[in-house]
């Protein structure tokens, strides 16, 4: 299985593989997982390569091999769709953060209805999740990375309660809570697609 | 025995602490930093942040030297920094076990070049071992100890960091405690006189020549028979890209690549009817099988710049990859500063200013960049004081640009005090900005000599970077607080009025090491005239739209920089 994951530096990538890889592990198959760290991470465009399997070697995904790609905003969905394999699911946050040449007016900013069409030339299996939205409802838009692991966990071959209890294991005490009420959003709002 | 996800790092840890490695030292830099942030939690390891690479070499050497098993850990360009100390540890060898690990940088990730430091081994007579995966991280390192002590060598450990940043598997193991075998006083040895060198130098060879002797029968190297042509030989982590690309063919897997396993080698080109080499970067194994006499397809056909990865192997060698094509027109988002990050506030004061400014490594190296476009230079740790200085003293009085150097708190105790001093024995005209942000920023918040914290959390001394600066030499010595944008743009014109040398201290806790709890800012459409002055602090909180600015509520920190510069008051 072949996950490639994609976002914005500070919105909780990083943690989110972190939890796949070690449901994977425990589920008794060989995991690796690949990120890069330092000047990326500084609100620039971040990448986490997760690939389980009985024996895996390359730590990278190759492009157009993702059984799954997992975006966590918009246009860093339509920068990594080329990886996905043909037939292979796109899940992806609408949210849109805009990079800084947009912000200074350097470059145009794409509309919603632009990206959309893309998208859906390139992936003709594919959900959005307001997670972001979702997360802010709950309370904490840090929360987001767990509302997509909720709309995700059900196609990642890999049991779904097992998510839980890492979730239960790996967060601090007082995050727990929540994060398992943003798995169970995430879920429910993949249940409505 | 236990199975954990471990990064490279992370195992190299592991492996140094199952080795008995009782005293470790390291500067953070990526993609090293982990290795001591991970070493660190284990027990019975005394770990350090030293103030550089240098330091840190020379601390554990000194260790190795008193009977105990040691560690130095570094990016690339951080061997470059303690090399002096590695050409010397190779002479007088090592009583502990003495590890350097390097982690290189291919693809410029986080780096300012992509040197390939299996070079040292050759250069300095050590040997290089050359893990592929995070066990291997782990089991190297922890033989490495026992190399370095039976052959009485240093040993370099290198990782790149995909490996450093990849988790896998790791089967774990317990602690080796190894007795300290104390000190013992050997000048002919530990004293490199021209005398007593010359000699360390003849048996140096003669240590490295062992070691090659018995890298050729070690469990290091691997052959894996396949049944297809080629051969392929290869290191690191491109052994795992090979084998995805070739997964039938026969390989010579290398764990130790200096010294190089000569007789290994020419056997297996014998049994192969074709010979591949597949290593990041630089020709290395291929160099070495080229002065055996072997013939190899090898940098003729893949990159020598950049990282490698099956699809770039694939489209090298000629092999069918998946045809898919990255989308065209998506805009670019390279890093950028955070919000509330105070060295916008110092860039914004330096806009605008007739200056040419020497830059140095850090966050803050992004301040090059538009909108701030504050720095002309990036050379190394510490060469923004020095480059000004040269700069200062090549141009003179023909050109008004005044020189500034702009240089992070960490990298000032790093390499920054030396050139400071240098500006003001040497007499230039010099103005020096420490952007002080209470940490080491760019690699994760590691405490430095001016926090009060250690590496291993305890209290220390802080030192006072503007007592050091007065120490040096300076009389101008003036801080500001860059959220005071104005009143900070105020003293930096009034600093480059007047004659260097002179130090303007910026300091602010990083944004992300103290989080702020004031109210989130607001932009007053009625007041706003879209002059776009908050625009020009950078900050990823504000944007322009429908031609006034706007303010993200779930990015801005409420630093309230932006409100300081608005020249309408229109934010608040």
């Amino acid at each position: 299985m072949n996950v490639l994951v994609c976002g914005v530096g500070g919105q909780g990538v990083l943690l989110f593989s972190d939890l796949v890889a070690g449901v994977a592990l425990e589920s008794g198959l060989d995991v690796k997982k690949s990120e890069v760290h330092g000047m990326a991470q500084r609100g620039g465009s971040v990448t986490s390569h997760i690939r389980y399997a009985p024996k895996v070697y390359s730590p990278l995904i190759e492009e157009g091999t993702a059984d799954l790609l997992v975006a966590f905003e918009k246009l860093e969905a339509l920068r990594y769709v080329h990886f996905l394999a043909p037939g292979g699911r796109l899940i992806y946050d609408p949210l849109r953060i805009e990079p800084l040449p947009v912000r200074l007016g350097l470059v145009e900013r794409p509309d919603d209805a632009t990206l959309d069409q893309r998208l859906a030339a390139r992936a003709a299996r594919r959900m959005d999740v307001p997670a972001f939205e979702i997360a802010r409802e709950l309370g904490s838009t840090r929360a987001q990375n767990v509302v997509i692991l909720g709309a995700v966990a059900g196609f990642l071959d890999l049991p779904v309660d097992a998510f839980r209890s890492a979730i239960r294991t790996s967060l601090k005490p007082g995050l727990v809570e929540l994060n398992l009420k943003a798995f169970e959003s995430g879920q429910a709002a993949a249940a409505c697609r | 025995m236990s199975m954990k996800l471990l990064s490279g790092d992370e195992a190299v840890a592991r492996g140094a602490w199952e080795a008995g490695c009782r005293i470790a030292a390291a500067y953070p830099g990526t993609p090293s930093t982990e290795i001591l942030e991970s070493l660190a939690t284990y027990h019975d390891v005394y770990c350090e942040w030293s103030t550089n690479e240098k330091v840190a070499l020379e601390v554990a050497l000194g260790a190795s030297i008193a009977g105990t098993r040691a560690m130095a850990a570094m990016k690339h360009v951080g061997l470059n920094v303690a090399a002096d100390p590695l050409f010397s540890a190779a002479y007088i060898g090592a009583r502990g076990g003495l590890v350097v690990v390097t982690a290189d940088d291919p693809g410029l990730h986080s780096s300012q070049n992509e040197q390939d430091n299996r070079f040292y081994g050759l250069m300095a007579r050590v040997p290089v071992l050359c893990p592929s995966d995070s066990q291997e991280a782990k089991d190297f390192t922890r033989q490495a100890f026992d190399i370095s002590e039976e052959f009485d060598i240093p040993v370099i450990v290198r990782l790149t960091t995909r490996l450093a940043h990849s988790n896998a598997a790791v089967m774990l193991g317990e602690r080796t405690a190894m007795p300290d075998k104390g000190y013992e006083k050997q000048i002919s040895k530990n004293m490199t006189l021209p005398a007593f060198a010359r000699v360390r130098h003849v048996d140096l060879e003669k240590r490295i020549e062992r070691v090659r002797a018995w890298n050729e029968k070690s469990d290091l190297n691997r052959v894996i028979s396949g049944t297809s042509s080629p051969g392929i030989v290869c290191d690191g982590v491109a052994y795992q890209y090979a084998r995805e690309v070739f997964p039938d063919a026969s390989f010579l897997k290398l764990g130790m690549v200096h010294p190089f396993p000569n007789e290994l080698a020419l056997r297996f080109a014998d049994s192969v009817s074709q010979v591949v080499v597949i290593e990041e970067v630089d020709p290395f194994i291929e160099l070495q099988l080229s002065s055996l006499g072997i013939r190899v397809t090898g940098k003729d056909r893949l990159p020598r710049t950049g990282e490698l990865d099956p699809g770039r192997i694939r489209a090298a060698l000629g092999k069918p990859a998946a045809d898919s094509e990255p989308e065209p027109d998506v805009p670019n988002r390279p890093p950028a500063l955070c919000a509330g990050c105070p060295h916008a506030g110092i860039f914004y004061a330096l806009q605008k200013q007739k200056v040419i400014v020497g830059g140095d490594i850090g966050c803050y190296t992004l301040g090059a960049l538009p909108p701030h476009s504050a720095m002309d230079t990036c050379i190394d740790m510490g060469a923004s004081i020095t480059f000004a200085h040269g700069c200062d003293k090549a141009l003179g009085a023909n050109d008004p640009r005044r020189r500034v150097a702009f240089i992070g708190d960490s990298t000032f105790f790093h390499s920054g005090i030396t050139g400071l001093i240098n500006t003001v024995y040497n007499q230039s005209n010099v103005i020096t900005i420490v952007s002080d942000n209470c940490t080491t920023g760019m690699t994760g918040h590691q405490p430095h000599p001016g926090t009060g914290r250690t590496l291993m959390d305890q209290p220390a001394r802080a030192i006072s970077i503007e007592s050091v600066c007065r120490a040096c030499g300076v009389e101008d010595v003036v801080v500001v607080d860059p959220y005071q944008v104005r009143e900070t743009r105020r003293v930096v014109r009034e600093v480059l009025a007047k004659q260097g040398p002179a130090v303007i201290v910026s300091r602010r806790p990083c944004a992300l090491l103290i989080r702020l709890h004031d109210p989130v800012r607001h932009v007053d459409p009625e007041k706003c005239v879209g002059c776009k002055t908050c625009i020009s602090l950078g900050c990823p909180a504000i944007a322009m739209s429908n031609d006034k600015s706007a303010i993200s509520e779930t990015v801005c920190v409420g630093c309230g920089m932006c409100a300081d510069v608005c020249p309408r008051k229109a934010i608040s």
